[in-house]
């Protein structure tokens, strides 16, 4: 069994709120793929639950009347990677979420908690930087919006309080109109495994050159980033090969390896740069453009 | 401990249980006697305890219980009708795909839904193993489980 101390079913987005900021030990559980498995470890940090799996209202994924794309914070990896509305319009948010452990986690697992868990290889933190992607937080004193850019803080953290709940993440048109987009997960096994890097671009063109690069990573800094030096460098640039090392060259400034037993820093450095140029290769074909 | 009741329907049969809500769902289906439902990692990344909630293949070991309120559980032992292994489960014995066959209630359930999911559709064997990732099999090495696949699926001819 589960060492839960308190379980509270929440019946409404209010009272997960209420709840929520009512007692500052308590935690959200969603799909449960991440706090179950500490609570098994042991962890004392998620013994008070609020569980918000009965608001079906935060599992919605659509458009709304402005054309921004909604992903409700319970939705599934496997619902979103499923979705015509992602397939269409931001289609490498679907891909990134594929790359999440195994078909059984994916069913459970929420893009919600894989951004709020604050975690620094979550595989949907790449696509969301680059469509930067706004939050949209409940908290007693009323609803906030708050971009992915800024949104974590610290390694495993992020800029939620006490109270807070994340209801769903907003896509602004202007940030996937026009962009074409790409991911690649670098992991040691092909499935079921933590990325030793990730890296997502999103390039959109001005003409036959780069009007504006979106480059981020995971586990390549203490948070998850984007890559300003290397964007900079890549704008108004041709779709060459000199473009892309260029890329490559600039993107080092921009991230802070370091080694672990997964892989060390220079190994890590190795496959940035590398990616750096194969992900903005392929996220500017997917805008249209030809190398 | 807090307790609940939740009414669930387990391979079509009706259940309302009091339980704890500190369970999981492999914890639940077992004392209930659906022994086939095995915990080998308790952290997702075996698949031995796979489910499938409302056709939905989740690791029963991180579910909690509760979840399954209102919900339909399959569990391999639902899969057999009169006495009949399904296509499944005859394909796994066909294909040898089973040796100590601790893992393979929870690949049955995972293939039973992969087949369901793809049934108008042409897969790959690479469809095939990524959609079996999240179980693990000491024994076999994996071969003949892909066997046991490509005998109920309709194999798309790779390029
Ligand atoms: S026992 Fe549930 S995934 Fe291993
Ligand atoms: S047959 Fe022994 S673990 Fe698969």
């Amino acid at each position: 069994m589960f060492p839960i101390e308190k379980h509270h079913m929440a019946t409404s987005i209010e009272d997960a709120v209420r709840a929520l900021a009512e007692d500052e030990t308590s935690q959200v559980i969603a799909g449960g793929t991440d706090v179950l498995i500490r609570l098994h470890e042991g962890h004392g940090d998620y013994r008070n639950l609020v569980d918000i799996n009965k608001l079906d209202e935060l599992r919605e994924i659509r458009m709304d009347e402005e054309g921004n794309v909604l992903i409700g914070a319970l939705a599934s990896f496997t619902e979103i990677l499923e979705h015509d509305v992602i397939r269409k319009h931001v289609p490498v948010i679907g891909e990134s979420v594929n790359t999440v452990g195994g078909p059984q986690v994916r069913n459970r697992g929420t893009m919600g908690g894989n951004i709020c868990n604050g975690a620094v290889s979550a595989d949907s933190a790449c696509a969301a930087l680059v469509h930067e992607v706004d939050l949209v937080i409940q908290s007693p004193e009323g609803e906030r919006v708050e971009s992915i850019i800024g949104f974590h803080t610290g390694p495993g953290r992020v800029s939620l309080k006490q109270g807070d709940l994340l209801k769903h993440f907003r896509v602004r048109p202007g940030n996937y109109k026009g962009f074409g987009a790409s991911y690649y997960k670098y992991a040691m096994r092909e499935a079921m495994d933590i990325a030793t890097i990730g890296c997502a671009a999103a390039v959109k063109l001005n003409g036959e050159k780069i009007g504006e690069l979106r480059l981020a990573y995971t586990v390549s800094a203490p948070t998850p980033i984007r890559c300003a030096g290397a964007e900079e460098v890549a704008k108004g640039k041709p779709l060459t090969q000199e473009t892309l090392a260029e890329i490559a060259k600039a993107v080092e400034a921009d991230v802070r390896p370091r080694t672990s037993w997964r892989a060390s820093m220079e190994f890590r450095l190795h496959v940035i740069r590398t990616l750096a140029q194969r992900v903005t290769r392929q996220a500017a074909e997917r805008a249209g453009g030809t190398f | 401990m807090q307790k609940q009741t939740i009414s669930l329907t387990v391979n079509d049969k009706k259940f309302t249980l009091d339980i704890d809500v500190r369970q999981s769902l492999a914890d639940v289906l077992r004392k209930q006697g659906f022994t086939s439902v095995k915990q080998g990692c308790g952290v997702g990344e075996c698949g031995a305890c796979t489910v499938l909630v409302d056709d939905m293949a989740v690791d029963s070991c991180i579910y909690l219980a509760v979840w399954a309120d209102n919900k339909k559980v399959r569990t391999t032992e639902g899969e057999c009708r009169n006495g009949k292994l399904s296509p499944v489960q005859q394909a796994y014995v066909d294909a040898g795909a089973v040796q100590c066959g601790f893992c393979t209630p929870g690949l049955v359930m995972t293939t039973t839904s992969f087949l369901e999911r793809n049934r108008d559709r042409k897969v790959t064997r690479e469809e095939i193993r990524t959609g079996h990732a999240g179980n693990l099999c000491r024994c076999t090495g994996y071969e003949t489980i892909v066997k046991a696949v490509e005998k109920i699926v309709d194999v798309a001819e790779e390029e």
